[in-house]
């Protein structure tokens, strides 16, 4: 299934996109998608860690995703 | 009538527009928090700051942050507004106020919002500085 994956901060100038369409099997796992994600783009290893969310909010390893989800990758945030 | 007034723009913020916000005849003080860009980081010269944010989602937190503020202290009202775009030293990136009927609740309520502003709104800043640029934060 298709997920639109969304990049910001430093992800966006390691991957060179603002944004991509990844593929994953049905009912994949978030932790699932963060290993096939960082085996098809090892460069993400450079950043100190960072979290997922799903349609403009945080989800957690397990969460399990949908078709046509909105994944973002979100780098140590640093407003303020 | 809302009781958060909640913006991200790449406009100049407003003070005023924040102070305006959270004045009530139930409070009897405001407290305001106003982030500043500063002119170094770890010694080194800053010459400008690039926010960048996921707008959508960063909306969605700050107003998340204003919500549990009011219910957790003892506060009538709170705006968080932040900047995004390029920012020169002296530009103001964040504003937070809260008016509340007693002080300490209204210093306490502003406290937890910028931490955790900080620690969760999916927002980003990367630095200039005269020999190159850095992400901050992003690297271990």
């Amino acid at each position: 299934m298709n997920l639109k994956v969304l990049l910001f901060g430093i992800a966006t100038d390691l991957i060179g996109e603002k944004s991509i369409f990844f593929s994953v099997t049905p009912s994949a796992t978030v932790l699932e998608f963060k290993v096939l994600f960082q085996k098809k783009y090892p460069q993400l290893k450079e950043i100190n860690s960072y979290a997922i969310a799903i349609n403009e909010s945080y989800a957690s390893n397990e969460t399990v995703l949908k078709e046509n989800d909105i994944v973002a990758i979100i780098p140590p945030v640093s407003g303020g | 009538m809302s009781n958060t007034s909640i913006k991200i723009t790449s406009e100049k913020l407003s003070l005023e527009e924040c102070y305006e916000f959270v004045t009530d005849d139930s409070c009897g003080g405001i407290v305001a928090f106003v982030g500043t860009v500063r002119d170094s980081t770890k010694s080194k010269d800053v010459t400008q700051l690039d926010f960048s944010t996921y707008k959508p989602m960063a909306i969605k937190e700050m107003q998340h942050i204003a919500e549990i503020a009011i219910k957790k202290f003892e506060i009538k009202k709170m705006a968080i507004h932040h900047a995004e775009g390029m920012l020169q030293i002296g530009d103001i990136p964040v504003i937070i106020t809260v008016g509340a009927p007693h002080r300490k609740a209204a210093f306490e309520a502003c406290e937890f919002a910028i931490d955790t502003l900080k620690e969760t709104v999916p927002i980003w800043k990367k630095e200039y500085f005269s020999d190159g640029e850095v992400w901050v934060n992003a690297h271990p």
